[in-house]
């Protein structure tokens, strides 16, 4: 999935017609004081760091300002910060609003009912998370006639809207749900959504778009999270790529099996490092690229668990074999390997006649593993 | 007909001319399974491993009597696939393709079950009943002929204990391979009455993961409305919390959707939870034991 940043969020919410506060984006305390300066952002305004993370205001990462120097100096001040993990690259300078009552608005998906949810709730700015259930209406929303005016009239009054905002609210929430759809997001969540006069601004915006979705999508493909050069060209092979703080690194294919097979490492007292998953294939060939990218990451001992249905065993072991050879000796690793599958005991050969590990069964392979990476065979 | 494919389940295979259509119309037949038909648009008047190919499904179904699919169209054109079976009067669908965008998904099903079809997938093993059919990708060499059945978020994993199953001298009844996307065809609870019906079922095995609800809510349908034994594994007990999908996402799953709310929804229905992969045969063993029906 791809997390937009807000002002990503916002420049999506512009493009369906949602109200949004008046605002520009600064990567520089001289590039936020100027934003101010040329009126571009209006005084007072509020300078916000673009980080993925939430409870920011809390956080010292929103501040406000009444003059260009005080956006400069909060600027400076949020700039180069480290918010949960994140450093502050970008920050949205926007007009300040003298504002009404705060609501909370979001189209997400719930895999339960396969349905679009509207979720809408009058207690906006805090986290929904906090809400009590009985103030938060959720409604269904069919895919096929799609968000009607009786779901929307449900919604204001569950927000206690009446008059301006009531109308405001109806075109709000067509273009919700269009963004929702046409750009295949998994979640658009305005939170607060805030009363202002007569009218709605959203004064936050949390979008999520569908990674499947990327073949119809092609504007979402440069905003990425940050990756390491190792996850890059996971990524690129097609390959998860998953790294955690222990040292056996694993290799197996298929969502469930990877999962399987590290509960049964921590069982026996392992620590998985980098782990990849192949997804559901035995390609030979696939499983000679994982293993040459998990020698690069270098771990005190790999654990290979790949379940193979159409391949023959022996085709993938002669495939690992020879990988291994390419690896330099300094940089090899102790390696357990289980293939399961046709031709296994010919494979389990192959794999024990070049040095590996091989057992058939998943305990003793994992104890094999946690034993190898303590460096007591 | 004992779990929603038997010897007169007649394939049409959508996307037969590519290689993973290919490889697996030799495995389904390999199977045993009457795989009548493929479809290619474009490639109508060929064969695919002594299979004749068609232009469109309804061609396909006019010509052969197909009435059930099995689906390798990449992701982007998959929807129009299902479709076009769909209104062809095919009423089960397997979709194999992985990465179809959820929201194509979502039209998928409800169109699909609007007119009566059920898909199972995407993203999925699909469904293979052993000494009758297979409609889908899961390696004949974990089969048997026996009494177990199996319902399955997983893909490989699910290879990996039904072949348990079977090394330990036990048999399946029907294993369905549900996937794992967050838009499912059918889900646990979906397939569970299936299991309770089945006369050739004495026990069923369910694979869950961390990750959605779809595990509580098959529990809850177990508590109520299922007699059988069963055996269940969740994976991911070891997992590191993922991403949430928001603040929105936790509110609809409110504390539920991780391996200990998944553990104890099926413990109070009364499932044996296995621990360990491994552990499941040994379980089902001894409730077949307990049950005298082995």
């Amino acid at each position: 999935m791809v997390k937009l940043a807000e002002w990503r969020g916002k420049d999506v919410f512009r493009k369906y017609g949602i109200p949004l506060p008046r605002g520009a984006v600064a990567r520089s305390a001289d590039e936020a004081e100027n934003l101010v300066r040329s009126g571009r952002v209006p005084l007072p305004c509020v300078v916000k760091a673009q980080v993925l993370a939430g409870g920011r205001g809390k956080g010292g990462a929103v501040k406000f300002a009444s003059t260009p120097e005080e956006a400069r100096t909060a600027a400076a001040a949020i700039l180069g910060l480290e918010f949960k993990g994140e450093n502050v690259k970008e920050l949205l300078l926007e007009e300040k609003l003298a504002l009404g009552r705060e609501l909370y608005v979001a189209v997400t998906l719930d895999r339960a009912l396969r349905l679009p949810i509207l979720i809408a709730s009058a207690h906006g700015g805090v986290e929904i998370e906090s809400v009590d259930d009985a103030e938060i209406d959720r409604q269904p929303v069919h895919p096929f006639p799609g968000l009607t005016n009786f779901e929307k009239r449900r919604a204001a009054r569950a927000l206690g809207l009446s008059g301006g905002p009531a109308k405001a609210l109806d075109r709000l929430l067509d273009a919700l749900w269009g963004a929702f759809q046409v750009e295949d997001a998994e979640l658009v969540e305005i939170n607060p959504l805030a009363v202002v006069g007569d009218g709605l601004v959203a004064l936050d915006a949390k979008v999520i778009i569908e990674d499947d979705a990327a073949f119809r999508h092609p504007e979402y493909a440069e905003i990425r999270d940050d990756r390491t050069p190792l996850e890059e060209i996971a990524r690129e092979k097609e390959i998860a790529f998953v790294q955690l703080d222990g040292n056996i690194g694993v290799i197996a294919n298929g969502a469930g099996l990877t999962m399987a097979t590290l509960d049964v490492l921590k069982e026996f007292g392992g620590a998985p490092g980098v782990f990849l998953d192949l997804g559901g294939t035995d390609d030979p060939k696939k499983v000679t690229e994982a293993f040459l990218l998990m020698a690069q990451a270098k771990p005190k001992a790999v654990f290979l668990n790949i379940f193979g249905g159409v391949t023959r065993c022996d085709t993938v072991a002669n495939g690992l074999v020879a990988a291994m050879q390419q690896v330099p000796p300094s940089d090899r690793f102790p390696l357990v390997a289980r293939i399961r599958g046709n031709n296994e005991k010919e494979g389990t050969e192959i794999l024990r006649a070049a040095g590996v590990v091989a057992v058939p069964s998943l305990k003793e392979s994992a104890q094999a593993a946690v034993a190898a990476a303590r460096g007591t065979p | 007909m004992t779990v929603l494919v038997d010897h007169e389940t007649r394939v049409v295979v959508q996307g037969i001319t590519g290689h993973q259509g290919t490889t697996h119309t030799r495995q389904m037949k390999a199977f045993g399974t009457q795989v009548v038909a493929g479809v290619t648009p474009g490639k109508g008047g060929s064969e695919v491993e002594g299979v004749p190919v068609f232009d469109s499904v309804r061609d396909a179904v006019a010509r052969t009597r197909a009435n059930a699919s099995c689906i390798f169209v990449p992701a982007p054109y998959a929807k129009d696939a299902l479709v076009e079976a769909v209104d062809a009067g095919v009423r089960l669908c397997t979709v194999v393709t992985e990465h179809i965008p959820f929201h194509d998904m979502l039209v998928m099903y409800h169109y699909a079950k609007a007119q009566g079809t059920r898909i199972i997938g995407p993203n999925c093993p699909g469904i293979a009943a052993p000494g009758k059919a297979k409609v889908g990708i899961i390696p004949n060499l974990v089969f048997r002929p026996g009494r177990v059945g199996v319902i399955s978020r997983s893909g490989t994993l699910t290879y990996e204990i039904v072949n348990g199953i079977k090394e330990h001298g036990l048999g399946q009844s029907t294993c369905i391979g549900l996937g794992g996307d967050p838009v499912v065809g059918t889900s646990f609870v979906d397939a569970l009455p299936l299991f309770e019906q089945d006369p050739e079922t004495d026990l069923l095995v369910m694979v869950g993961e961390i990750g959605g609800t779809a595990e509580e809510d098959g529990a809850d349908y177990l508590k109520h409305h299922f007699s059988k034994p069963v055996v269940a594994y969740i994976a991911g007990r070891s997992a590191p919390p993922g991403k949430r999908m928001g603040h929105a996402g936790a509110i609809i799953t409110r504390g539920r959707g991780t391996a200990e709310t998944k553990v104890a929804a099926l413990e109070a229905a009364g499932a044996r939870v296995a621990r360990f992969p491994y552990e499941v045969p040994d379980l089902v063993a001894q409730l077949l034991a307990e049950r005298g029906r082995r």
